[in-house]
């Protein structure tokens, strides 16, 4: 593969580079020929901006909740006041890196880039309910923020009732906002369902799709499914706070326990949400920089396939103090066993793609490695939480902080990461600092691990989670854990200051930097507005065998071996019977 | 042979633009087929989307009616039956009209597809009409929300309340005023094309007070009749005035089996007794012996019934059956109902919306995907009232 030289006589296949009037980033100039967009890519790269602001916000807020609790009294909230700043804080850094975040990172972002290039298709199947998706996450990002403006919200993440209906924080805002966002979720979803569904090039059967492809179709059924049902329970607490309507309010003889139902019931399968995309990046990460074929390609479609059914059952093991029959929570406990089996197939299978490939061990791939690290941790402790017995001394305690922590930090977050950094050559059409780029991979695998894994035990020892204030018994792991979270800040932003330069001083990317076999591979970069001339021809995605690195300019290219002019013995100057017939 | 290798460098250029792409055919579509098909499929996610959205309140229903069944029972009774069964004929008919128009908009009958579509819209906004009065007479009694019930069995038809009807009416009736200016002033400038879609979006509007007259005719026609004489005794016992009015509303609605209901009519009764909010009823439910008594008074198979209930659902609480408890009811019937009608509010809006395009004959043969997507869209909002109406009007 890395080889060094091409071999001669062959036939090198590569789009070069796009014209100034082509390139998707400049083919049209003014901020309104961005804000009006119908590009998939525009909108992923508006997106792009949206959620690494909206990361950015709430990353200053969990510094913030950190350094409160760098003291058992609490360091930065003081006075009468303390809990309820700390109770707005977390909440809202919760809520922002829910529902403004994670939800939309990957299929939003990278997804939008990514799904139409990868089917070779010119644009999403409804371009405008594209855009307009994209306002609705504006527009719920406002609410959000007037929330934040107006009396805040300390109902945590989560708004369970009672407290939700009699708190006087901003709730109505906050969850109008997350209304609102859902309706942008949905969207999304349907329409990559639907361009995965009726754009697909000739060629591309069902399982020549890359795997990327899989995860968000597997993602957009949930948000299809799922996300309805937010929507009509955040409705019924928002009438529920004006009206009084008594559904959940036991004072209208009302149920809260309904709440925890109907919003666990979307927000379960919402988690998934978080890290089905996550995985089909991975997927193609490992592959690609391992140069090697996927290993078991089906099981890791079906099995995303298989967590997107499953993930719909389990909603119940987030409620089993809440006094649901000890039946119930015994099905719910044994349900939750059976989701986390296609997560530890698709881990195994990423474990044997890289045995025996040739890894190089560039940005994407660093970040990739520390994933199946992290989720691993992650899904694992997930089933000491799915167990009863164990599950009712550590719920609602630093466990499940560490728990959800390692899963959507550790797993959707790093592989967000992994992707940007695997993709942006091909979105920007830079390359950056591969020095750069792995030290940030490294500052925040560590970073991470020393900020979260104390926490796993500070939640076994009974540290109660959304405390302002603990026992001094606590402070030598809460020091820590906040020491680590300073170097995650670090690490991250370090990211973030190694993809900006590059877009100032980075060098010009080639098609192929990586030596992936997937379609997006095969149109410049950055992508030409129209993505390909025509659909492409598609081949197997996970095929590396013609692919290979030229040095000289630092770049894959497909490899068409020399051919011979068929037949292969060329016939004698003279035939054989022409003396006969002279 | 040879040109396997020429094929993949030359003479893809040019190609796949321009060739064949009809106005309709958006530039990210390859076909007609493949649009249309996008658009089907999106449009039955979108009512997945849609049916998962109202099965939260459907669940919420099922939830409440299996905790206080009398509860939902009783207060169907304030439930106008006959407004409800005129609205869902209304919508049935549009439906019809609706599927209609697909036909037409296939066909090219453009006259056709205008006179379909406006019948459609003149049914919705029929059914708005009927639901203006029905909404605006409970406000007035204070049939509301849990925590905005003020019901007064006592004072049913209090006088002295905000015009609510009015209040409802008045973006209708604005609506309608600028539609008829608009025909008006088309009609002076010769706009023929907004003159086209002046005519029958007129009509619409009038339709909405079609609606309102008809379901005034209606109510008033129950008005004399309706639960007023039912409350006035304080002691909320069997008296003749309640077995009559509960008949009468029976009779009135053409409930079979009348004869053999007098169980049924002791268990409205007493649900609506309960819902009475005085001192005596309030006593009677909070404690034992209490309980007893009403046992006594209303006959021992409902208010066993009642008291499982209340022991089943309210540890702690002593004032469950008060009118408060018949507000969830109330707050479900609004939600659903009210749910259901921005659903028709929208598809008024994209209905209209398709007006305009059928008076501009867009659609053709090969283009009539938008017809078809509304048109399904407008069978789900049908159908989703097809199971309210009987979960909400019927159950007694
Ligand atoms: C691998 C399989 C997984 C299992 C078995 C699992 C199990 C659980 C259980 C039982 C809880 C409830 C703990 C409690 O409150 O007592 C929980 C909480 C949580 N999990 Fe997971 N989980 C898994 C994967 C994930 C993933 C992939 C994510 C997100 C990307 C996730 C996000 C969360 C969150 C956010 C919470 C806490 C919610 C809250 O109360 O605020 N989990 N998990
Ligand atoms: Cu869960």
């Amino acid at each position: 593969m890395s080889a060094g030289s091409l071999p001669s006589g062959s036939q090198v296949k590569d789009p070069g580079y796009p014209t100034p009037s082509e390139n998707y980033l400049t083919n049209s100039k003014g901020i309104l020929s961005w804000l009006f967009t119908l590009d998939h890519k525009r909108i992923g790269v508006m997106y792009l901006i949206g959620v690494t602001v909206a990361f950015g916000v709430a990353g200053l807020l969990a510094l913030m909740i950190r350094l409160h609790l760098f003291q058992p009294d609490g360091m930065i909230f003081k006075g009468e006041e303390a809990n309820n700043w700390y109770n707005q804080v977390f909440t809202l850094h919760g809520a922002i890196m829910v529902f403004l975040f994670i939800i939309p990172s990957v299929p939003a972002a990278l997804g939008n880039f990514l799904v139409p290039v990868m089917l070779g298709a010119k644009d999403v199947a409804f371009p405008r309910l594209n855009l307009c998706s994209f306002y609705l996450w504006v527009f719920g990002a406002l609410f959000f923020v007037s929330a934040l403006c107006a009396s805040g919200l300390d109902t945590g993440w989560t708004f369970y009732t009672p407290y939700s209906t009699t708190t006087d924080s901003s709730v109505i805002l906050a969850t109008s906002g997350a209304f609102i966002l859902g309706f942008s979720s949905i969207f999304t979803g349907l329409n990559f369902i639907v361009t995965i569904n009726t754009m697909r090039p000739p060629g591309m059967t069902w399982f020549r799709m890359p795997l990327f492809l899989w995860a968000t179709y597997a993602t957009s059924i949930i948000q299809v499914l799922a996300t309805p049902v937010l929507g009509i329970t955040l409705l019924l607490l928002i009438a529920e706070r004006t009206m009084h309507i008594g559904i959940f309010d036991p004072e209208y003889n009302g149920d809260p326990v309904t709440f925890q139902h109907f919003f666990w019931f979307y927000s379960h399968p919402a988690v998934y949400i978080m890290i089905l995309p996550a995985f089909g990046i991975i997927s193609d990460l490992i592959s690609v920089h391992s140069h090697k074929r996927i290993f078991g390609y089906r099981f890791i479609a079906y099995s995303s396939i298989a967590i997107a059914l499953l993930g719909f059952l389990v909603w119940g093991h987030h409620m089993f103090t809440a006094g649901m029959s000890s039946l119930t929570t015994i099905i719910f406990s044994a349900l939750t066993f059976t989701v986390s089996v296609p997560s530890a197939i698709k881990v195994f299978n990423w474990l044997a793609t890289m045995y025996k490939g040739s890894i190089s061990l560039t940005t994407p791939m660093c970040y990739a490695l520390s994933f199946i690290f992290l989720f691993t941790i992650g899904g694992l402790t997930g089933l000491h939480l799915g167990t009863l017995a164990t599950d009712m001394h550590l719920h609602d305690t630093y466990f499940v902080v560490a728990h959800f922590h390692y899963v959507m930090v550790g797993g959707t977050l790093v592989a967000f990461l992994g992707g940007v950094f695997h993709w942006w050559p091909k979105m920007f059409g830079k390359m950056y600092s591969e020095a750069g780029g792995r030290l940030s991979a490294l500052l925040v695998f560590a970073g991470f691990n020393l900020t979260f894994l104390p926490q796993f035990i500070l939640g076994s020892r009974g540290m109660p989670r959304r405390y302002a204030t603990y026992d001094p018994e606590f402070a030598a792991l809460h020091q820590m854990s906040t020491w680590g979270s300073m170097l995650l800040g670090f690490g991250l932003l370090v990211a973030l200051v190694v993809l900006l330069r590059s877009l100032k001083s980075g060098k010009r990317a080639p098609a192929n930097p990586w030596g992936g076999a997937t379609l997006e591979w095969e149109c410049t970069s950055p992508p030409p507005f129209y993505n390909f001339e025509r659909a492409p021809s598609v081949g197997d995605p996970y095929d590396f065998s013609d692919l290979e690195w030229d040095a000289e300019d630092e770049r894959y290219v497909k490899v068409e071996p020399a051919r011979e002019i068929v037949p292969e013995e060329q016939p004698e100057a003279e035939p054989v019977h022409a003396d006969d017939s002279k | 042979m040879s040109t396997i290798e020429a094929s993949p460098e030359v003479g893809h250029d040019e190609h796949g633009h321009d060739h064949d792409h009809p106005p309709f055919l958006a530039h990210h579509f390859d076909t007609p087929e493949q649009q249309f098909d996008s658009g089907k499929l999106g449009i039955w996610l979108f009512l997945v989307t849609e049916v998962l959205f109202f099965s939260g309140m459907f669940c919420a229903y099922a939830i409440f009616r299996a905790l206080r069944p009398e509860v939902f029972e009783g207060c169907s009774q304030f439930l106008n039956t006959k407004l409800g069964a005129i609205n869902t004929g209304v919508l049935l008919f549009s439906s019809l009209t609706m599927a209609w128009a697909v036909r037409c908009s296939q066909l090219e009958q453009h006259k056709g597809l205008v006179g379909t579509l406006a019948a459609t819209l003149s049914c919705a906004m029929i059914f708005l009409g009927v639901k203006a009065i029905e909404y605006s007479h409970k406000f007035g009694m204070g049939l509301l929300p849990a925590g905005l019930f003020f019901y007064d069995p006592s004072n049913p038809h209090p006088t002295e309340h905000p015009p609510y009807l009015a209040y409802i009416c008045a973006p209708f009736a604005l609506a309608l005023a600028g539609v008829l200016i608009w025909l008006v002033v088309s009609a002076v400038s010769g706009n023929k094309f907004q003159f086209a879609i002046a005519k029958p979006l007129s009509v619409v509007c009038l339709c909405f007070f079609v609606g309102v007259g008809l379901g005034t005719v209606l109510e008033s026609g129950e008005e004399s009749a309706d639960h007023i004489d039912v409350h006035a005794d304080p002691n909320g016992l069997a008296t003749a005035p309640v077995m009559e009015q509960a008949e009468k509303t029976m009779a009135a609605e053409a409930a079979p089996a009348i004869a053999a209901s007098g169980a049924m009519v002791a268990v409205d009764e007493t649900v609506l007794k309960i819902l009475a909010k005085d001192p005596a009823n309030v006593g009677v439910v909070s404690s034992q012996n209490a309980l007893e008594q009403q046992t006594a008074a209303a006959g021992t198979s409902t208010v066993t019934g009642d008291g499982e209930i209340l022991g089943a659902i309210t540890t702690t609480e002593v004032d469950v059956m008060t009118p408060t408890t018949a507000g969830v009811f109330f707050s479900i019937y609004y939600c659903m109902t009210g749910i259901h009608a921005i659903h028709i509010l929208a598809g008024i809006g994209v209905l209209v919306w398709l007006l305009v395009r059928a008076v501009r004959q867009d659609f053709n043969r090969q283009y009539f995907g938008p017809v078809d997507y509304v048109g399904l869209y407008w069978h789900l909002v049908d159908l989703i009232w097809i199971y309210l109406f009987p979960l909400l009007y019927l159950i007694r």
